[in-house]
């Protein structure tokens, strides 16, 4: 996942300027002399192919030929295919156990790592180091992890007397290997969100509840834990928009299957555009995952106002 | 009182530690499956290699152009950084302090690309890349990650902290606005670029789907992809696949630990993976 998004983009500034000072062409010239190359590199990587793909929606093409005009042919195909809502059911279900589960493991081990224990530093790296493992290399030691003749999963599994498992290879347990993997990548993520808003409580609101006479446990209870509540809420979205959108973890361990049990919405799009060759449809089922996005990217950025700044000591 | 107290280690650490080893320990096995023979990776139950099986990391080089792939992925990593470093200052600069005609308009529009995915730009990206006749090259991974929104919002951000009166000064001596960038904001820009550098090389040394389409010769791979094509061909001889798998994370892992700081700082200001 490569998509970066701001927690809250602040309401653009009025420049400020000494009154009376009317903008000179000298300005606009030095402001787009340094601003265009970003502006223009961006706008055509980025601004240029949202409406291109909605055009592509609208055509059956490969993707290498001039498309034909399809109306919305595209459309209908996808309300049709059984293979679409197969895979945005699992991608629900998926995005359902990953969410949750990678929060409320986070949370905790967060508050452990806000504690003032020798070595922490250390702890800290070890939780987050997962989160610059790329995604291929993550896939792969997971495949050996969970191979299902030798892997160290099964021998763990074998300790306590338990059968050896299929892991990404039995398609009643693969999607939930994926789920195991991709929370393992993304576990440091959601800390290190959670230890920013941890550290951004007040110092002088934990000493009052205690000299309130609240214990650690009820001051983290009653002060801390509402305090964390912002980055929750951005956390729950985040992490649905890219669970949303996971790919490259079913790429290097499953490749959707076996019997398409992890082929998820951004799967079946891939394997439209490179695999039946149908750019068209293709960029229509990414214009209904963009949809549903831009639902929960705006939800977030009216939630979120007050989480515009996480800071990590 | 005078009373000497121990400082008994944290029963903290009772819990720390076990979760620290859960956490590291697939990156642990990784290591330990490349050093061992093959006959050690595929053992049931799976245990520590009995010496360094330097071989398996000399087979990897030889039997795929992994030198080539991480020369590629170096090549695309850092030009993308240089270009986002120069780019993003000079842009993030007019955003925060140049007031010229639809920059406010400019600028919104770069935040919203950032909340496009990134699968309904890649399919007009390769498009473009093959119509300009860059398919298969470097160039198709470099050009669309020159500049990134992420980079101007977060200089723009940092701009917006200095105060005025810092260039005020330099240009009533007739400093024109370039040289204030160079010589005045600069050296107070340094954490900021540091922690654009790091962001910007971990995510193009480990991104996936964009050279996964727009590159097919096995010499114009990146790393990842190199290794994700390598696995394909090679899951029999796992310490040969783990090899190049630390060879491939080796850069990564190295940024980890120098920069930490820098890295961690970065993810929790701006939503990144």
């Amino acid at each position: 996942m490569t998509a970066v998004l701001a927690p809250v983009p602040p309401p653009p500034v009025r420049e400020r300027r000494r009154p009376g000072a009317p903008a000179r062409t000298a300005d606009h010239l030095a402001g787009w002399g340094f601003a265009a190359p970003a502006v223009v590199l961006i706008g055509l990587f980025g601004l240029v192919p949202v409406v291109w793909s909605f055009v592509l929606s609208f055509q059956h093409t490969d993707l290498t030929s001039p498309g034909t005009f399809a109306g919305g042919e595209n459309y209908a195909k996808l309300v049709a295919d059984p293979l679409f809502w197969e895979a945005a059911r699992r991608t629900l279900l998926y995005a359902v156990l990953f969410v949750p589960l990678t929060m409320a493991l986070a949370l905790p081990i967060a508050v452990l790592l806000n504690q003032k224990v020798r070595g922490i530093t250390l702890y800290r790296m070890a939780v987050f180091v997962p989160l610059v493992t790329s995604t291929v290399a993550t896939g792969i030691i997971f495949g050996w992890l969970a191979n299902p003749q030798f892997g160290l999963v099964n021998a763990l599994l074998s300790e306590v007397g338990l059968p050896k498992q299929g892991f990404f290879q039995d398609p009643g347990q693969a999607l939930y290997a994926v789920v195991a993997m991709t929370v393992w990548g993304w576990l440091g993520f959601a800390v290190i969100i959670f230890l920013a808003a941890l550290q951004n409580v007040p110092k002088d609101l934990i000493e009052a509840s205690a000299l309130d006479g609240c214990g650690r446990v009820q001051s983290f209870w009653h002060v801390e834990l509402p305090q964390v509540a912002p980055a929750s809420g951005f956390l729950l979205v985040w992490l649905t928009i890219n669970g949303l959108q996971l790919f490259d973890a079913v790429y290097v361990t499953t490749k959707g299957g076996p019997l398409r049990a992890t082929t998820l919405l951004v799967y079946h799009l891939y394997n439209e555009a490179f695999v039946s060759f149908d750019g068209g449809y293709a960029a229509a089922i990414g214009c209904v995952v963009f949809l549903v996005i831009l639902v929960f990217t705006v939800v977030q950025l009216r939630f979120n106002r007050r989480t515009s700044h996480f800071e990590v000591r | 009182m005078t009373t000497l107290r121990f400082r008994r280690p944290s029963a903290l650490h009772l819990v720390l530690l076990p979760l620290s080893l859960v956490m590291v320990a697939p990156l642990v096995w990784m290591v330990l499956v490349s050093f061992s023979t093959q006959a050690e990776s595929r053992r049931f139950p799976p245990g520590l290699p009995s010496g360094l099986e330097w071989g398996n990391y000399a087979a990897a080089l030889r039997d795929a152009p992994l030198g080539s792939w991480l020369v590629n992925s170096s090549v695309v990593s850092v030009v993308c950084v240089v270009g986002n470093l120069v780019l993003c200052s000079l842009a993030g600069y007019a955003f925060a302090r140049v007031r010229f005609l639809g920059s406010r308009v400019a600028f919104v529009a770069i935040l919203a690309t950032l909340m496009v995915p990134f699968q309904i730009v890649m399919l007009p990206l390769l498009i473009m890349v093959r119509s300009v006749g860059l398919t298969d090259t470097l160039g198709a991974l470099i050009a669309p990650n020159l500049a990134t929104a992420f980079g101007v919002f977060l200089m723009r951000q940092f701009f917006m902290t200095v105060p005025r009166e810092l260039e005020e000064a330099a240009r009533i001596d007739g400093a024109g606005r370039l040289r204030i960038l160079a010589q005045v904001l600069l050296p107070l820009m340094r954490p900021t670029l540091a922690t654009l550098a790091v962001l910007t090389f971990l995510q193009t040394w480990n991104d996936f789907l964009w050279p996964l389409i727009a590159i097919q010769s096995p010499e114009s791979m990146t790393v990842q992809i190199g290794l994700q094509s390598f696995q394909g061909a090679h899951t029999t001889n796992w310490p040969k696949l783990m090899a190049g798998t630390v060879l491939s994370q080796l850069p990564v892992l190295i940024v980890f630990f120098v920069a930490q700081r820098f890295f961690v700082r970065s993810v929790a200001s701006v939503g990144i993976k």
